[in-house]
Formats: structure tokens, sequence, C-alpha cells
């Protein structure tokens, strides 16, 4: 998956990237976790062509492993960068919540937590009152952006919800909300919700066209 | 001022905020059947129950459990506790001990939430209590026969 990403970043950013690197190396590294303003599409004029950039650019925050990680294609959650299988050993549960007696909240909080007199590479426990994992109809591990895309316009793996609710979602939801403030020691997804919202009111009201494949 | 309740009494916490519920249950209150094994969610030798749910309490601030219910391997009770402690000891469970309260708090909360639990149903809530002794197979056969031992 962490390969998919890098080829979903570099489809959106060659052109941006390329530029960085004649640039400077600081102008790279900001790219790499930002996201494209929604506006600035407004220059492809082709509306297809446009709506199916957004979603490119929204896939660097949909298959971010901080995403990826909680809408696993198993009864297992994910972890970190490398997206192994969550340790201690969990699984899904009644409502993704977990198995009786080791739901998620017997070590998640409702906040990243930092932890006490440990080893720099491990700095907080992720955490958020709504910790659950993505329903399996949900679930994006292993599925190309095009999968993934096509996966959420259709009611029955999208939970029943209408585009504009979809867009409500992605753009306020709190859970997803998360994947910008992971906890100190974590990666954010790119950009931020906000932006993110925008790119994906923006794919919708251009048709919600997806990447074939 | 953080106050809550530890085995039955009422109890406050005045020091850092962040300081972990293990810290303050072994270090401040100084009961130390509650062990702590990796300080990171990662062993279960840190169990208590919060609120009558099992918790890894050396990953919970302190600040996070103003007003809640805190019980630990020495106020353990009710029918679930005596089933487990005459199982365990029946079957002489433990080899090294280091991390048996941990697994005495989440089997008897599998047992509270699950009274006669299946083979799979004891694995998946007894899956974050390490034991590096391996005493796993006495263990899941003491959670059956705590069970069975309260039917009827």
């Amino acid at each position: 998956m962490k390969i998919k990403l890098l080829f979903s970043g570099v489809a959106a950013h060659c052109l941006i990237v390329g530029a960085g690197i004649l640039l400077a190396p600081a102008v790279v590294a900001q790219n790499t976790n930002s996201l494209r303003s929604a506006e600035s599409f407004q220059s492809i004029a082709d509306e297809r062509a446009r709506s199916l950039a957004l979603f490119e650019e929204a896939g660097k925050v949909i298959q971010h492993p901080r995403c990826v990680n909680c809408h696993p294609a198993t009864e297992r959650p994910l972890q970190g960068m490398s997206m192994h299988p969550h340790q201690p050993p969990v699984f899904r549960g009644d409502g993704g919540m977990g198995l009786v007696g080791m739901q998620c909240n017997t070590c998640h909080s409702e906040q990243n937590t930092p932890v006490v007199g440990q080893a720099d590479t491990l700095k907080s426990i992720p955490g958020n009152p709504a910790w659950h994992l993505a329903p399996i109809e949900m679930a994006w591990e292993g599925k190309t952006l095009g999968q993934i895309c096509v996966q959420l316009k259709d009611p029955k793996r999208n939970g029943d919800k209408t585009m504009d609710e979809i867009v409500e979602h992605m753009a306020k939801d709190d859970l997803v909300g998360w994947g910008w403030q992971p906890g100190d020691g974590r990666e954010p997804v790119p950009g931020t919700q906000e932006e993110f919202g925008k790119i994906i009111r923006a794919w919708v009201d251009t048709g919600a066209v997806c990447p074939s494949g | 001022m953080v106050t809550f309740t530890l085995n039955g009494k009422e109890r406050s916490f005045d020091g850092d905020p962040d300081t972990p519920l293990l810290w303050v249950i072994r270090d401040f209150e100084k009961l130390t059947g509650t062990k702590y094994g990796c300080g990171v969610a990662q062993c279960g030798a840190c169990t208590v129950h919060l609120d009558g749910m099992p918790r890894r309490s050396c990953i919970t601030p302190i600040a996070t459990i103003d007003g809640s219910d805190v019980v630990t391997i020495e106020g353990i009770s009710g029918k679930e506790a005596q089933a487990v402690q005459t199982a365990w000891t029946g079957l002489d469970v433990p080899q090294c001990g280091y991390c048996q309260s941990g697994q005495i708090m989440s089997a008897v909360a599998l047992l509270q939430m699950v009274p006669k639990p299946t083979d799979d149903e004891i694995d998946g809530a007894m899956t974050g209590n390490l034991c590096r002794c391996a005493t796993y197979h006495r263990i899941r056969a003491a959670i059956h026969n705590a069970a069975n031992s309260m039917e009827g």
C-alpha cells in the first residue's frame, strides 16, 4: 500500500516535485505532505478530467496508511506506516469495536495519549472517542484508488450514504479528522481536513469521476 | 486534583495529570499487585478494571479517570472472581506469576460479560495478556473450569 501511496503521490505531483527538486529540498518536503487547493483544479478545463484529478489528489489522503490501517480487508487492523498487523493481535468484533474483553478502549483513550518513559520510537498511543474499525464492506486495504472510488459511491459499501453525506463525512467526521491529528510520533495525512473536504466536494460537483482500474 | 474510587475507597491524586494510572496505583497507593510489564499496552500485565471494563493502566493518564471506578487485583470480588481464584489454584496456573494479576483481571472481566465463553472467545479476550512462561493452556482450561463452576 505504501507503494501505491507513492505512485499516487507521484502521479499527482510529478511536476510540482520535479520543480521542487530544481528549486530547493524544503519545497519538496512541504509538497509531499500537502494538498493542492480545490480551486487550483479550475485550470483543468475539461470537467471530467478535473473530477478525475481531484479524486487523485484526494487519494493522497484516502490511501495514506493513517486511513487504510482502519479500513482493513481482514478482521485485524493494521498499524504504522509499514501497515503491519496490529499488535497486540486484536480483531474487529461487533461494530468494529473489538472482541469482548479486548475492545479498542482496553488500550485506546478518547484522545491521543503520550507514553511515559519509553524509547523515542513510540511517543503516543492514538485515540479518539469514536475509535473503531470501518465495516468490512468499506475495506480499502489492497484496493486501487479506482476500486476505492467506485466503492465510495456504492450505497451498499459506503454505509448507505448519499454523495452529500460522503462529503460531510470526509469534511467533518471527527474520527476521519484524527488522520490530521494522529498524535506525537505519527505522520499526519496530507493537508487539512478542510482542504480535503473541499476537494471531495469539488469532485462530487464535477461528476465524481473515478480513475479506471 | 483527580478523584476516583479505588477498590471501593474514594481516592484523590494531585500530581502530574499525565501520570499513568499504573504509577498512581503502585507508587502512591502502594498496591503492587498490578504489574509493570511493557509500559505501552503490549503485554497486559497492568490490566485493571476501569468502570467495569478491562483497561491497561500503564497508558491511562490519571487525568482521564476523574470520577471513575478502578478495581485492581487486590480489590476484585464477586462470583466470577471467586470462581477464577478457585480454578487458578486448582490447576496451579501460574509459573513465575508475574503476568498473572493481569491475566486474572482479564479473565474475570470476560466471565462477567460472557459466563460460558468458547475457546475462541477466551482467545479473543486474553490475546493481549502475554505470559513468558507460556501458561496459556492452563489459563484457558482454568477459565473453562471457572465458567463450569458457576453454572446452575
